[in-house]
């Protein structure tokens, strides 16, 4: 499996913008836009959540999911956004970097 | 992120956890709730969902604790809780946490109280100006091989020195003095110690008066106008603290002196008993202020920038040798030596107080490893309990802090009970410390605090470290394992007790060795042999005022109307005049020759401590005459040309011949003259911690003013000697009302103020290594009762299988002594270090003493038995059948 930190990091916050999604959503998001390849256990979502609503790149509000019940809907702030992009960059150049190796052997 | 949003998310976690937590279990179950939901709409059934729901979220227990990690103040969560599991368990055994909390609280008030003195002693910088930069200079005798090389200084020499070199920013002289100070019209009149200090003393030290001046250069002159500085506790005690008496005049030795100016409270170099300062030279008669073979002063010299220490005193020494060769039959030193202010000060107390210091971490050492020991045992009965936790996923970093928190509230309530206890002791010990200078110093300030605050760190480390390592190491496995029938214990754990005893039992040798060394010292200092009566006998000191009594006649005629009179009191058996009683100083000491034996080379001088006395006190001091006689009634007035000398002149100067008849030749009176040497007597001790010194006797009863007016009356009584102190005083006031009285002390007060500093180092370390060898004994018992405990099984199959009991008792002992001998093996090789270095504090003992040896023996073996009895009695009275069937 590939580093949760390295490669969820950036997905997670990916997912929760534009629009505010819970913890449920969020998995299932990562699940679907991976194309299933990315099959992580979706409890591990929790500690990185909650670690970036501690650094306040996202905050948690409660409000009602569309089955009508409440639940914690986390959305991008201001850092999380800034952070998000330098996280993309990051991980666009050290993509394509593996991709020369890559390409080259 | 703002700090801002980061403050509030912080503060909302402090004190929103319980919500947080609630909040999250809520958000768990939602999505779980949400999976199992989807997955029913795909058709399964309920139960299938929800377990394929959980496969795919994992352990939602252990998800709870990563994303708890995540948050703010986490650690203090753990914290807490590891505290109250910590207090907890240690409620649970009150007995072990109290005997460790003050175990602790001994060990760490004990340091933090010497440290508080060593600091404030040792470390301090001197209350001066740029004191650092303050050295003392002494004269240098290359022939010299007794004392550490630095004599006191004469007051030529310091004057040359002054004026002919410049490698010093500047040098002052000052020198002890004594004086009876009094109100104008010697109203009051007490003896008090006074000193004289040259003009430029006070602005080298920085040191400036509260009220009046300090002296000018033209008062620093030995004819000059009287003048006097008093000590702030002499302005208090005597003048209420009253500035009016600034340019008023007070008697100093009935001389009439204009009090000048007052030096500040802080002020109390270099001995807190001075009560006046005078200036330098009024101290001396014009002559003796040029002389350079009289040695009393002590200088203190001011670096100048850009001039090393080493080049200025070179400079000093180089003109300290012409001084010499111009005054080649003189006792004059050749070279100067210079050491730092601050060295010259604690010289006496650095040693004693790093003696104590390291005895006291020993003693902590000690108490650290049986806290430590303590725990280890504690350890080995919840064994079971942490294989099951460290089995079920219980991290071992946790299960140490958990264990460490132990040891740390251990050491915390021990280190807060310590601080007190010490707050207490560093005050008497300060107190009660005879001579210590900076004594009034002593007290707590921050880095004593930071020290003790280090010191729980350290002693919660050591205590509590090895025990939780041990304990839950790879093998705490093992412990599930082992049946309920284990019969062997575990080895591992009972191999580290016993080293930690064997390095126990090595400190308290080394401990005991030292406390012994140290006290066997002071009990011969105690029983050393004063050459004379010292069970009865009360001494007092007077000093006649040289105005009124300025002839031989009249100080005479006061000395035998005094004797006269105090022989016929009821409970006197016999009185005796002497300059000064035997064990009570030097008093003096002058060079000679001897008329009928060659003169003596330049450089090795005849020098012999100098006293009078008169013809009764061999006598009434049981001083056995070996020689010729002693004085007799005839020897008076100018007929004074006759000496008694003592056994160690004798054995000195005429290598044991007769020395009857012979002629000393040397200054008594006022010029040199001969004297010959009627009789021989026994020695007497100046110092009982000083070797014998060769003495000349003159008789008391020429009178010559300056040399016999200042004397002590020595008593025999039949009954108690102090009560024999009023009605002496009364004759003497009767005889002339305003003589102050001085000293009165019995002999055993006069011996017990000269060893009180080392009968108290001597009681100090002794305790010290007393408490260690309780603490080494308590650590032995526990440990033997732990490996008996653990053996019982195998004990009882052994019994049952038909061992002898003696047999089993053997092995057991031999278990337990093992360490006991390892370690005193180890503490004897310490001892050796120990002795070393305290060597020069002992007195006539060796570091290798076969009485301490034994006596250390004795004590260790004595405890280790005493330990070790009661677990081997109880492993001899085991019931095999019992044994076996409660496990």
């Amino acid at each position: 499996m590939i580093s949760f930190r390295g490669t969820l990091d950036p997905l997670t916050l990916k997912t929760v913008w534009p629009e505010p999604k819970h913890g449920w959503a969020i998995a299932k998001r990562i699940r679907q836009i991976s194309n299933e390849v990315l099959q992580v256990q979706q409890g591990s979502l929790y500690p990185a959540l909650h670690r970036f609503e501690q650094r306040g790149w996202i905050t948690a509000i409660r409000a009602q999911s569309e089955a009508g019940r409440e639940g914690r809907f986390y959305s991008l702030t201001e850092t999380g956004r800034k952070q998000l992009e330098k996280e993309t960059t990051n991980w666009s150049r050290s993509s394509k970097a593996i991709d020369i190796v890559v390409a080259k052997t | 992120m703002s700090s801002r949003h980061k403050l509030f998310m912080q503060i909302r976690m402090l004190f929103g956890r319980n919500r947080a937590a609630e909040r999250l279990q809520d958000e768990l179950r939602f999505h779980l709730d949400q999976q199992i939901s989807e997955n029913i709409a795909s058709g399964m059934s309920p139960d299938d969902a929800r377990k394929a729901a959980i496969r795919a979220f994992g352990d939602p227990g252990l998800i709870r604790e990563q994303v708890r990690a995540t948050w703010n103040w986490y650690n203090l969560d753990k914290l807490s809780r590891d505290l109250k599991y910590g207090v907890r368990t240690l409620l649970r055994s009150p007995g072990f946490a109290i005997v460790s909390v003050l175990v602790m609280a001994l060990g760490i008030g004990a340091t933090t109280s010497l440290f508080t003195m060593v600091s404030a002693v040792l470390l301090r910088p001197l209350p001066f100006r740029d004191s650092g930069k303050l050295v003392m200079l002494y004269e240098h005798f290359r022939d010299v091989k007794s004392g550490d090389g630095f004599n006191a200084v004469a007051p030529g020499d310091y004057r040359d020195w002054r004026s002919q070199t410049h490698g010093f920013e500047d040098m002052a002289a000052m020198r002890g003095y004594g004086g009876i100070v009094s109100g104008v019209h010697s109203e009051l009149p007490e003896v008090v110690q006074s000193a004289g200090g040259s003009a430029n003393l006070f602005p080298l030290l920085g040191v400036t008066p509260v009220y009046g001046r300090l002296f000018t250069e033209a008062e620093d002159q030995p004819n000059a106008e009287p003048v006097v500085l008093l000590t702030w506790s002499l302005f208090q005690r005597r003048f209420a603290g009253d500035p009016s008496i600034i340019g008023k005049q007070i008697h100093l030795d009935t001389i009439p002196t204009t009090v000048i100016g007052v030096l500040p409270n802080w002020f109390n170099y270099p001995d807190a008993r001075i009560q006046f300062w005078m200036p330098y030279a009024q101290t001396f008669t014009p002559q003796d202020y040029g002389i350079h073979d009289g040695h009393q002063s002590t200088v203190v010299a001011r670096i100048k920038a850009g001039v090393s220490v080493g080049a200025a005193t070179r400079e000093v020494s180089a003109l300290q040798y012409q001084i010499h060769l111009a005054n080649a039959s003189k006792p004059v030193a050749e070279d100067v030596w210079s050491r730092p202010m601050i060295n010259d000060v604690i010289k006496d107390v650095k040693r004693p107080l790093l003696v104590l210091l390291c005895s006291v971490i020993c003693m902590l050492l000690i108490a650290c490893l049986n806290v430590s020991n303590l725990q280890v045992a504690r350890a080995a009965a919840r064994r079971r309990e942490v294989a099951i936790r460290s089995a079920l996923g219980g991290s071992r970093l946790a299960l140490v802090r958990e264990q460490m928190t132990e040891s740390l509230l251990i050491s915390v309530a021990g280190g807060g009970l310590g601080l007190l206890l010490s707050l207490a002791s560093t005050r008497w010990l300060a107190a009660h410390w005879h001579n210590l200078p900076r004594a009034d110093t002593v007290h707590m300030d921050g880095w004593v605090f930071v020290f003790a605050v280090g010191l729980v760190a350290a002693t919660a480390m050591l205590a509590g470290l090895l025990p939780a390592i041990s304990s839950t190491g790879r093998e705490s496995l093992n412990a599930l394992r082992e049946s309920s029938r284990s019969i062997g214990g575990s080895a591992s754990r009972a191999r580290l007790r016993k080293v930690m005893l064997t390095a126990e039992i090595a400190l308290t040798v080394t401990l005991l060795a030292a406390a012994g060394l140290l006290f066997h010292s002071f009990v011969r200092l105690r029983t050393a042999d004063l050459g004379c009566r010292t069970d009865h006998v009360l001494t007092m000191r007077f000093g006649l005022p040289e105005i009124r009594y300025n002839t031989r006649e009249r100080v005479l005629n006061f000395h035998q109307s005094l004797l006269e009179r105090v022989r016929r009191l009821p409970g006197v058996s016999g009185a005796a005049l002497v300059s000064t009683a035997p064990a009570a100083g030097p008093e003096g000491d002058r060079v000679f020759t001897i008329l009928e034996r060659p003169a003596p080379s330049s450089s090795i001088q005849y020098v012999a401590l100098t006293r009078t006395a008169d013809p009764q006190y061999f006598s009434v001091m049981q001083i056995p005459i070996l020689r010729g006689r002693v004085f007799s009634e005839n020897e008076r007035l100018h007929n004074d040309r006759y000496i008694v000398v003592s056994r160690q002149f004798v054995n000195q100067y005429f290598a044991g011949d007769d020395p009857i008849g012979k002629h000393v030749r040397g200054s008594w009176d006022d010029k040199v003259d001969n004297y010959e040497i009627i009789g021989e007597v026994d020695d007497t001790l100046y110092d009982v911690t000083k070797p014998v010194s060769p003495t000349i006797y003159y008789p008391i009863l020429s009178g010559i003013p300056n040399r016999t007016s200042e004397a002590t009356i020595v008593l025999h009584t039949s009954v108690d000697p102090l009560s024999i102190s009023t009605p002496v005083q009364q004759q003497i006031s009767a005889l002339e009302p305003e003589l102050p009285v001085y000293n009165a002390l019995t002999m055993d007060q006069i011996l017990n103020k000269t060893t009180a500093s080392q009968g108290f180092a001597a009681d100090l370390v002794l305790a010290f290594a007393g408490i260690s060898l309780l603490l080494a004994g308590v650590g032995l018992y526990g440990m033997l009762s732990y490996l008996v405990a653990q053996r019982s099984v195998e004990i009882a199959i052994r019994i049952a299988l038909g061992a002898q009991r003696p047999e089993v008792l053997r092995v057991v002992l031999v278990d337990g002594l093992m360490p006991v001998f390892f370690g005193a093996a180890a503490g004897f090789a310490g001892a050796a270090v120990a002795g070393s270095l305290i060597q020069s504090m002992l007195y006539g003992a060796s570091v290798y003493d076969p009485l301490v040896v034994a006596g250390m023996a004795g004590c260790l073996l004595f405890t280790a038995v005493v330990a070790c009895v009661v677990p081997a009695w109880r492993v001899s009275r085991v019931d095999p059948m019992q044994a076996l069937r409660s496990e």
